[in-house]
């Protein structure tokens, strides 16, 4: 693997820090979330959204929520774990892709 | 925001702050500044970082290019907010409303190079669809574009496929065109830091 850019780097950074770093929302709730399920309803239903279609989330998809029993700060962060990782894998299938057209154009193009 | 925290729970400091942009800007705070000074160290500080060096980093794409492309990923997950504030953007940076418009109406007809539509055209698959195809990658080289210039594109696209789903999951407000106007003569001025 050719070393990692700087910009891949800082969104790295970026996914650790959410994932694993300090929060309300225990680490192991974090990563349901980045994942995309694990958390039961109603939030694997307002996180499917956020991952999948957000113009659709509702103040109904947080009040549920909330009633479920998470705080507004454990919301936050979960949610942003939720946009995250959803964007984290849309990067990363880009760069493997473009991976593999260069191991492509360098194998056609050798001697 | 749909987060009461997100409308209320700052210091009194970052308060001080925001009424000081409503005065010179005259013009509401954008939700999307708020969210990056609610709690910083969970998600702001690093976001601001990774954005900042996506769109004002080193990199063949003008600022004007990549702010098209933070549209136009916009304009493909509906994200009204985003949709708003960097086509402003990418309007005031290529000083080209026309341009920018018809990217967002028509990819295909709109007048921009062969090597940017391709590029557009992979990010709006990706973002929607959810995956790249190496032959989508074989055609950006195909057209020119080189393999940082995709890099680039790929970092565009993870940031506002980042900013965009909060934007609409906490409920960004969007703003009126004057709003956008003064959002995006201060990204031009100040990136996103």
């Amino acid at each position: 693997m050719p070393m990692e850019d700087k910009k891949r780097a800082a969104y790295r950074a970026l996914e650790d820090r959410v994932r694993s770093g300090e929060g309300r929302a225990s680490p192991e709730q974090r990563a349901r979330a980045f994942r995309g399920s694990g958390l039961g309803q109603p939030l694997d239903g307002l996180l499917g959204k956020v991952a999948v279609r957000p113009a659709q989330v509702t103040d109904e998809d947080f009040a549920a929520a909330r009633a479920a029993g998470f705080s507004d700060d454990e919301l936050f962060e979960l949610v942003i774990c939720a946009a995250v990782g959803w964007s984290a894998r849309l990067y990363d299938a880009g760069l493997a892709a473009l991976a593999e057209a260069i191991a492509g154009e360098e194998a056609g193009n050798a001697p | 925001m749909r987060l009461d925290v997100l409308n209320h729970g700052y210091s009194p400091g970052t308060k001080l702050l925001f009424a000081l942009i409503r005065l010179f800007s005259r013009q509401p705070v954008p939700d999307a500044a708020k969210l990056v000074f609610y709690r910083p160290d969970f998600y702001g500080s690093r976001a601001k970082d990774f954005t900042h060096e996506a769109m004002r980093g080193p990199s063949a794409w003008s600022v004007g290019d990549r702010e098209l492309m933070a549209a136009y990923v916009s304009m493909v997950n509906e994200s009204a907010f985003c949709i708003g504030a960097h086509s402003a953007t990418a309007t005031q940076a290529y000083q080209d409303r026309a341009k920018v418009q018809a990217v967002l109406a028509d990819l295909e007809s709109a007048p921009v190079e062969d090597g940017l539509r391709a590029t557009l055209r992979m990010l709006g698959r990706l973002t929607r669809d959810g995956k790249a195809e190496a032959e989508d990658m074989r055609q950006l080289i195909s057209a020119g574009v080189s393999r940082q210039q995709v890099e680039d594109a790929l970092a565009v696209c993870a940031a506002f496929n980042t900013t965009g789903r909060l934007a609409d999951s906490f409920g960004f407000e969007v703003l009126s065109p004057e709003g956008f106007e003064a959002g995006a003569r201060y990204l031009l001025r100040r990136g996103y830091r």
